[in-house]
This record gives C-alpha cells, sequence and structure tokens, in this order.
C-alpha cells in the first residue's frame, strides 16, 4: 500500500543517516507516512530522537510488517521555518532594491532569507544614497589593477639625492602618509555602515581601502629608504584631516574627501612624479595616482547618480565645504615644512635661481587643484561662479 | 494580574527563551512575568506556597511539586509541554566489544549514571535496572556523576561524563537519555559505531508548565491557548522554539510520569508529602 520506503542499509544516524530520512521525507506532503528500514543496531533509538527534534512522528513496526523497522510521519517543522522566507533582491546589480531590509543581514543578495534572525547594524540601506551604477564594473577594473609594492616598485634602485632634497622628499612622504591614513580610514569605516545588499560598493570600499594601505606603506618605505627617519606632522594638518573623518553623512564624507581631496591630490602626484629626483619617489607615486583616479572617479559618479534624485544635494555639498572651511578657519592649513619641501623639490638645487623656479611651480600645483576641484564641481552641477567659490574655500591642506 | 512564571536558570539560554516568550504573550495581550531560580527546590516550593503562579518544571519537580500541593490540599495544572518532552527513553549503553549482551549481564559490575537528581540518566535508569533484579548498591555499583546539582539533569555534563567513563574503561555501562547517545555519537564522545544500546527504558514524558491554583481559570485557559497557537512559522517565536528545543507546545498529561514516580518512591528521593528525603541531596 505505500510506496515511500527507504533502506538505509549499515549507515547509522551516528554516521549520518538523517541525510538520507531527511531527502526522502522532504519528498512527501507533512501527514505522509515513509517506511524506513536498516540493519544499524541503534536505528530504532536514534530515529525516535531525530524525528522528535525534527517534529516527525515515529510508530515502530509491528510483526506484519515485513522489512520495515518503524514508519515516520513527515512533520512540517521544516516547511514552517522556509514558509515566509524571501529573496533578498537579485543577484545581479539590476536585482538590487531602493531599501533592503535590515534582517538580510549578511545574506548574499539574491539568496531565499529565513525571515526573523538579528537586523544588521548599518545605516546606510538607501539605493539613491549609496549606490552608483559605475560600482561594480569600477570594482572589477580596481580588482585587476592591484599592484604588489614589493613588486612594483624597485626598492634597489640606485640612486644619489643631495642630503637636503632628500630630506624634502622625506618631508613629502611623511605628508603623504598621514594624508592616506585618512584615507584609508574613511572608506574603511563608510564600509561598515553600507548595507551588505550593495555588495559591490563595499568591494569597491574595501579594495579603496586597501589601495590606501598600499600607498601608506609603499610612501613610509620611501620616506625610510635612505636616512631610517620620518618628517614633522602638523597640527594644522591633523586638523585639516580631521574634519574629513568627522563627516558622518556618506555623500558628504565621499564628496570632500575623494572630489575635492583625492582630486587635489591627483595634481599633487602628477607634480611630484614631474618633480621626483629619484626613481623610487616616481614609481610610488605613479602607482598611487593610478588608484587615486578611481576613488576620484566613485566619488563624481555616486554623486552625479545621486544629484539626479535628491534636488537638494548641491546645497548640502556647499554647506559642506563652507562648514568644513568654518570649521578651519583659525588653522593655519598647510603644514609649512611640506610647502617648503615642496618647492625646493620643483627646484632641484639651493639657488636662487632654483628656488625661484621651485616657488613658481608650487603656485601653478595650486592653481591646477583649483582648476581641477572647479572641473569636477561642475560635472556635478555647479554654475562656474558657484564652482570657483567653493574651491577657493577647500583646505590649504590639499586633502 | 500579572501572570508570574518561574523558571530554572541551568544555562544563560533561558533568558533569552523566556525574555522573548514574555515578550511575544504581552503582545498578545497577557500580562506575564518570569523569576529565575539557581534550581528546581526553591521554584517548587515557592509554587507551592504561591509566591509564583507556575513553573516551568522538570519531571522530577513536578513530582515534587504534586506530592506538595496534594499534602497542601492545593491543586497544580500541567497545562502544556513540548512537543519533544513526549515519549523519551533512556538508554543503557557498552562499549560494542565488551561482553554483555543483556542487562542480567551486568551483575557485579559497576554503571556510570548522571547526577543525583536526573530523571533520564539517573533515576529512572536505576529503577530500571533494579527492576530487572540489578538494586543499585546491591547486584550492580553505581558511580554517579554528579553535575548541576539542584538542575534535575538539565545540564547535560553528568550524562557526558558518564560517557566518557564508559570509553575510558572505568565503567561496564552508562546511562543517558536516547537524544544524547545520539549527540555523543555525532559529537565524537562515544565513537560512532563504538557503543551498543543494551537496554532502553519504556518511555516517558518530561517537563511540563505546572500551574498554581493562584491563578484564575480564565487566565489560565488564556496562557494555555496562547502557548499552543504560537507556530514555529512565526519568524518571532522561531528562534525561541530552537532555543527551547520544541517545535510545537502540546497540551500537558500526566500519563508519563509514572516510571519516574516509582524510581524517586525506590530510590527514597522525595517521601510521600514531597519532603527532600534523598541522602547527601543539597542542591
Ligand atoms: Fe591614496
Ligand atoms: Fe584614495
Amino acid at each position: 500500500m505505500t510506496p515511500h520506503f527507504l533502506d538505509l542499509g549499515d549507515l547509522g544516524f551516528e554516521r549520518g543517516a538523517h541525510l538520507l530520512v531527511q531527502r526522502a521525507l522532504g519528498e512527501l506532503r507533512p501527514g505522509t507516512e515513509l517506511a524506513v528500514t536498516g540493519r544499524d543496531p541503534a536505528l530504532l533509538v536514534h530515529l525516535d530522537a531525530w524525528c522528535r527534534k525534527q517534529g516527525h512522528q515515529v510508530r515502530r513496526a509491528g510483526d506484519t510488517d515485513d522489512d520495515v523497522r518503524a514508519w515516520v510521519t513527515r512533520g512540517r517543522t521544516d516547511l514552517d521555518r522556509w514558509a515566509r522566507a524571501e529573496r533578498a533582491g537579485g543577484p545581479d546589480p539590476g536585482g538590487i532594491v531602493a531599501k533592503p531590509e535590515l534582517h538580510w543581514g549578511l545574506a548574499a543578495r539574491g539568496a531565499l532569507v529565513e525571515p526573523g534572525g538579528p537586523k544588521i547594524n548599518a545605516d546606510l540601506v538607501d539605493r539613491d544614497f549609496v549606490w552608483a551604477d559605475i560600482a561594480p564594473s569600477l570594482y572589477a577594473h580596481a580588482a585587476a589593477a592591484q599592484w604588489d609594492p614589493a613588486k612594483a616598485v624597485h626598492w634597489d634602485a640606485e640612486f644619489s639625492v643631495p642630503a637636503e632634497i632628500e630630506q624634502a622628499v622625506v618631508q613629502v612622504m611623511t605628508f603623504l602618509v598621514e594624508n592616506e591614513q585618512a584615507a584609508l580610514v574613511i572608506p574603511a569605516r563608510l564600509l561598515a555602515r553600507v548595507h551588505p545588499h550593495f555588495r559591490e560598493v563595499l568591494q569597491l570600499l574595501a579594495v579603496q581601502a586597501a589601495d590606501e594601505a598600499r600607498h601608506v606603506e609603499v610612501f613610509t618605505r620611501r620616506a625610510l629608504l635612505t636616512g631610517g627617519e620620518m618628517g614633522t606632522s602638523s597640527v594644522s594638518g591633523r586638523e585639516s584631516l580631521t574634519t574629513l573623518l568627522t563627516e558622518p553623512d556618506f555623500s558628504l564624507a565621499s564628496f570632500l574627501l575623494s572630489v575635492l581631496g583625492e582630486g587635489s591630490f591627483l595634481n599633487l602626484l602628477t607634480f611630484l612624479d614631474r618633480h621626483a629626483p629619484d626613481p623610487v619617489t616616481r614609481q610610488v607615486v605613479k602607482l598611487a595616482r593610478q588608484d587615486e583616479a578611481r576613488h576620484v572617479a566613485f566619488g563624481v559618479a555616486h554623486l552625479q547618480h545621486q544629484s539626479t534624485v535628491d534636488s537638494s544635494l548641491r546645497g548640502r555639498l556647499r554647506n559642506a565645504v563652507e562648514h568644513r572651511h568654518q570649521a578651519l578657519i583659525a588653522s593655519s592649513g598647510l603644514n609649512q615644512d611640506v610647502f617648503d619641501a615642496l618647492v625646493v623639490l620643483a627646484a632641484g638645487e639651493w639657488t636662487p635661481q632654483g628656488i625661484e623656479r621651485g616657488y613658481a611651480a608650487v603656485q601653478e600645483l595650486q592653481a591646477e587643484m583649483d582648476e581641477g576641484r572647479q572641473h569636477r564641481l561642475v560635472r556635478l552641477g555647479f554654475p562656474h561662479d558657484e564652482a570657483a567659490e567653493l574651491s577657493a574655500l577647500h583646505t590649504r591642506n590639499f586633502m | 494580574m500579572t501572570l508570574v512564571m518561574g523558571a530554572v536558570a541551568y544555562d544563560p539560554k533561558v533568558v533569552t527563551i523566556w525574555g522573548g516568550f514574555r515578550a511575544w504573550l504581552i503582545e498578545h495581550g497577557l500580562p506575564f512575568d518570569f523569576v529565575l531560580y539557581s534550581h528546581y527546590e526553591r521554584q517548587v516550593e515557592d509554587l507551592v506556597a504561591g509566591r509564583i503562579d507556575a513553573a516551568w518544571n522538570s519531571p522530577l519537580a513536578w513530582i515534587r511539586a504534586r506530592r506538595l500541593a496534594e499534602a497542601a490540599d492545593r491543586r497544580l495544572t500541567p497545562l502544556v509541554m513540548r512537543d519533544t518532552d513526549r515519549d523519551l527513553t533512556s538508554v543503557i549503553v557498552v562499549r560494542s566489544d565488551s561482553p554483555y549482551k543483556d542487562v542480567a549481564d551486568l551483575k557485579g559490575e559497576t554503571v556510570a549514571v548522571g547526577a543525583v537528581d536526573s530523571p533520564q540518566a539517573t533515576l529512572i535508569p536505576s529503577s530500571f535496572l533494579a527492576g530487572r533484579g540489578l538494586r543499585p548498591g546491591a547486584e550492580v555499583a553505581i558511580r554517579r556523576f554528579d553535575v548541576g546539582v539542584g538542575l534535575h539533569g538539565d545540564h547535560i555534563g553528568g550524562e557526558r561524563d558518564a560517557a566518557r567513563a564508559l570509553m575510558a574503561g572505568e565503567v561496564a555501562a552508562a546511562c543517558m537519555i536516547d537524544a544524547n547517545h545520539l549527540l555523543f555519537g555525532r559529537e565524537g564522545t562515544l565513537a560512532a559505531g563504538s557503543t551498543r544500546v543494551l537496554a532502553q527504558t519504556a518511555p516517558f514524558d518530561h517537563c511540563n508548565m505546572s500551574v498554581g491554583d493562584t491563578v484564575p481559570e480564565e487566565v489560565m485557559r488564556r496562557f494555555g491557548d496562547l502557548l499552543l497557537s504560537m507556530s514555529y512559522a512565526d519568524p518571532q517565536v522561531r528562534p525561541l522554539f530552537d532555543l527551547e528545543g520544541l517545535t510545537v507546545w502540546q497540551p500537558g498529561r500526566t500519563s508519563g510520569y509514572a516510571a519516574l514516580e516509582t524510581a524517586v518512591d525506590e530510590s527514597g528521593f522525595y517521601d510521600g508529602q514531597g519532603a527532600v528525603t534523598a541522602a547527601g541531596y543539597a542542591p
């Protein structure tokens, strides 16, 4: 009469028999009986104990039940567990939802999620606030462009740089490390606040943090290459960077750091590439520059996307610049040692003509940074005059 | 009135479980709170004295509470129990390579049991052995593993230690609940296939929600109905059920406590009026 029969052979529950029972029951409707047989001596004891916990009923076979040791009536606990399950969006970017549920938590996007469970402690949960369509391709590009600091830089290249020029290199590297550490901490902090549903954004921020980790490493290593001692760190430089760390808003943080700060950094790295007194300095700034270009691209793309859905965005960006300017108004801005070091690097020699040339080059650098910022502000939809005004308020610390 | 239930804190998860049930019951309109006890004896005494309205009782606690209540002319109701409290069995396990073929073969040997107050690992198996002519302390020696005394065997430690003693060759047999034999086999305390079930007791029941007569009929019915209505499909309930180890609440019944009643009498654990008479039992 019953077509449902399972023979466990010698397999016992201590060795995985439950998998076969579970599979056989899975094909049945609740209330249906499964005949179970097998030769494991503890089969009946363990079948009872296992079924009790799983919500299935067991009755022992009678004398007339040939070759059957027990009958299991399928319960519905496993079905109930998944009864109200839902898909956490879809796996592709097209499957991203506007507002993922907090209880989806760490579930893979597109996974079938059992309802209930802890809510993830993420506060960046709005597609419009965190997503940019360019994120997946930027991530793929970033992952492909990772380089190994040990191999990408020829650390043992032979060079000789006059002591005072070398000192300028050390000072600039010390300054770069300080900025890179801010650039490392900020995406890392944001990452932990973004709902994992937007996984490409997390991936991108993670790679960005990994980029910065390498920058910290190579700049430190270049600073220590000859003398073994770092340069100075001024209060004003750290003040400027601290205002970046305290910005809680994802868009505003990304605007201040990536669009304005890292944007200006691109010009600085180009400048250092041009005036590098040795091949190692040139290599490390070139490598960092490639990465920074991606960071700027994501920041701009993200804010461009957002400005299309949020008409108040530009006003808030403007406020953020003004607010930071106010916060730094009493600060002297750039570390004088850094400014001087840049002049010396561009001069390349301690002569009046050299210093004049170097000074002019640094002024030109500042003009280029200003131009770059204005250009990116215009891309975000600011009119030219407003872009010029806001760019002028940017910190003198570059980042 | 707020129905106040006692529960024994045998594990930190008890707070999660009953805190969760409390929130659910209150959301469903039943004022409910719970207090925690460090062992069952005080909980039972407080229940019968009317200091709490209900108690989540071990089977042994139920037996004592019932005896105390009857002696004091009070009435207790076993309102609900877990589906997993019904029809449990204990097993007497030996090493596969041992010569014992039957319980009688254990005559003159040493049998490991759990804590002095464990229904499943000590009281019922000891009574079972006595019923087969092997009186503990006479025809068989008993080696007890007193872990979590006062928790009525809720702490698994005694059973696990008994199983380890069996593996170590210190005893001829060990007593444990059927589900723990499976658990120990799967976790490796007992290597798979290294033991043999020598005997299995008849089915018996475990915990119940004992409700005192301080609770109006109406409130008791509401409490029972709400518990019985809890569904494993409810995402708020399911994690609590998983922690507490049930898939559904079922009506309470007393038909599964006879073996333990007999065991309590045989061992003199409690007297007929519910006084603690077990030698050396000090939770
Ligand atoms: Fe960087
Ligand atoms: Fe960067």
